[in-house]
């Protein structure tokens, strides 16, 4: 019961947003700061991110699947497949949840208890449009882009670990890698990561927008935002994967 | 002129108040007093239609704010100043970006004019040297009186203080008094002032409105608050009195 009324809510606050994102003046500027704030700040975490889960998958991988009978080349197929299809999107985006996620729902949180949101309506704005929109759009426009980096690190990654653990050589690794090449794939992660800066955006806005009780409230939106965005996009992925692929 | 017309709200089973009706003429100073958590805060976001009523309707200059649509709903929003109890700064903005930030958005002024005006206001509140200052350098007293610069920086017809002097030092409220009573004479703006120091109702109210028991209890001018033998109101009177002789 209660979990119905708060997707009422949730689903009011989409509804409100979508209706004020025509009032491109009142967001213009946040748009911006937002966009850097969810794209260019997480470059970093994403970079490391990357690397590491494509080291990580290719020593596996040349592990479990040491054996004369398999060329190695099938190592670079299977990890730059498994980067591209789910890692990069997935894993990401669980990392994300926590910094994008996190800030949003504090930020509006803060906002919210502190009375600085009543303050922006009581001043003829539209607070949804103002707080709510730019950080969606930014979510929805930035994490492709993120997924790019993470998808170009986890290659770069697992290349280099075969290289120096002396596995995989770097050419083999190519081998496997181009021939397993799907653009498919590529446009799969792009609607995973398009899906996914939605949910994660979205559900700490709204976490967040409708904080109550003070600091203590606070905490608990964000930990909630986190919380929520981690498991709805695991089961986003799963329902992408079943219907797309 | 503000029309309150039997006004009611609850939240969930917790009822705030009911029955409540009173009217704000042009010009005048109302102060809304009643014990915390009797319903003073909910009362003003009911006025500026930040929260809903259960029943009744405020009247602004003719139109029920609560039946307008959310666009003209804002437009009238913009009338009204409002000075919230905590200050409700941006707080990652400073000091001269608060007060500049209804005039960025909602007026076409020019960088040159924006800063006459917000330094103008700034001025009102005596804060002129504190434009750059971060609102975390801030301390209580300078948050309300930004707050108070913010919200007079568009000319409000109507503004409503909620809490203007607690937490205050007694020299600092009276500042915050003498200026809520510059507001209303050099601007000619309609006030609302919500409570519970008695000293600064004595200061700046005409009338006053008293919540208590879940409804409006009383209402009348200032003289008449004086002269009152309703015992809740005299109660509540003497209790501040107590505390002001010590
Ligand atoms: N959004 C809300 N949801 C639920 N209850 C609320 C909400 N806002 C206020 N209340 C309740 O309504 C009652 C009145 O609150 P309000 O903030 O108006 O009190 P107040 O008279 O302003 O008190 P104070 O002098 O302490 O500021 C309180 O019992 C409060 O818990
Ligand atoms: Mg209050």
């Amino acid at each position: 019961m209660r979990s119905l009324t708060e997707l009422g809510k949730y689903s009011n606050l989409l509804y409100q947003a979508l209706r004020s994102s025509t009032e491109f003046s009142t967001y213009r500027k946040n748009l911006f700061q937002e966009l850097v704030k969810v794209g260019y700040d997480s470059v970093p975490i994403i970079i490391l991110t990357g690397i590491f889960t494509g080291s990580v998958m290719t020593l596996q991988s040349a592990y479990q699947l040491e054996s004369a009978f398999i060329p190695l080349s099938t190592i670079g197929a299977i990890v730059s497949e498994s980067i591209l299809i789910e890692l990069a999107a997935v894993i990401s985006s669980l990392v994300l949840a926590g910094k994008v996620g996190a800030r949003v729902a504090t930020e509006l949180g803060t906002m919210r208890v502190t009375e600085q949101i009543d303050a922006l309506e009581s001043m003829g704005f539209n607070s949804v449009s103002f707080l709510v929109v730019p950080r969606v759009l930014a979510g929805i426009f930035m994490f492709p882009v993120l997924y790019i980096v993470a998808s170009v690190c986890g290659l770069g990654g697992g290349l280099a670990a075969g290289f120096f653990s002396g596995t995989v050589p770097p050419a083999d690794f190519l081998q496997g890698a181009r021939m397993y090449f799907y653009p498919w794939n590529v446009v799969f992660g792009f609607v995973k990561m398009f899906v996914f800066g939605f949910i994660i955006t979205s559900v700490s806005c709204y976490k967040g927008y409708y904080a109550s009780g003070g600091a203590e409230g606070v905490g608990k939106s964000t930990t909630n935002a986190t919380v929520l965005s981690c498991i709805f996009v695991l089961l986003a992925d799963f329902i992408l994967a079943a219907l797309l692929l | 002129m503000i029309e309150i017309k039997n006004l009611k709200k609850s939240f969930g089973d917790l009822l705030v108040w009911e029955d409540v009706s009173f009217q704000i003429d042009d010009g005048e100073t109302v102060a809304i007093i009643g014990r915390s958590g009797c319903g003073k805060s909910v009362l003003l976001k009911h006025i500026n239609a930040l929260l809903n009523p259960d029943e009744g309707e405020v009247i602004i200059d003719g139109n029920n704010i609560h039946a307008m649509d959310y666009v003209d709903q804002r437009r009238l929003r913009q009338k009204f100043g409002v000075l919230f109890q905590g200050s409700a700064l941006f707080d990652s903005i400073n000091t001269f970006e608060n007060v500049a930030f209804p005039l960025r958005y909602f007026t076409k002024q020019s960088e040159e004019e924006i800063r006459k005006n917000v330094m103008q206001s700034l001025e009102y509140v005596n804060l002129e040297e504190a434009a750059d200052k971060e609102t975390s350098e801030l301390s209580g007293g300078m948050r309300k009186r930004v707050g108070l610069a913010r919200a007079i920086v568009l000319r409000p017809h109507y503004i409503m203080y909620d809490e203007p002097t607690s937490g205050l030092d007694p020299q600092t409220a009276d500042e915050i008094n003498e200026l809520i009573n510059g507001m209303a004479n050099t601007l000619d703006i309609t006030s609302i002032v919500v409570t519970h120091d008695m000293h600064s109702v004595l200061e700046v109210a005409d009338k006053v409105a008293f919540l208590n028991n879940q409804t409006l209890s009383w209402f009348g001018t200032l003289e008449e608050m004086k002269r009152s033998d309703q015992q809740d109101l005299q109660d509540f009177i003497t209790a501040s009195e107590y505390q002001i002789k010590g």
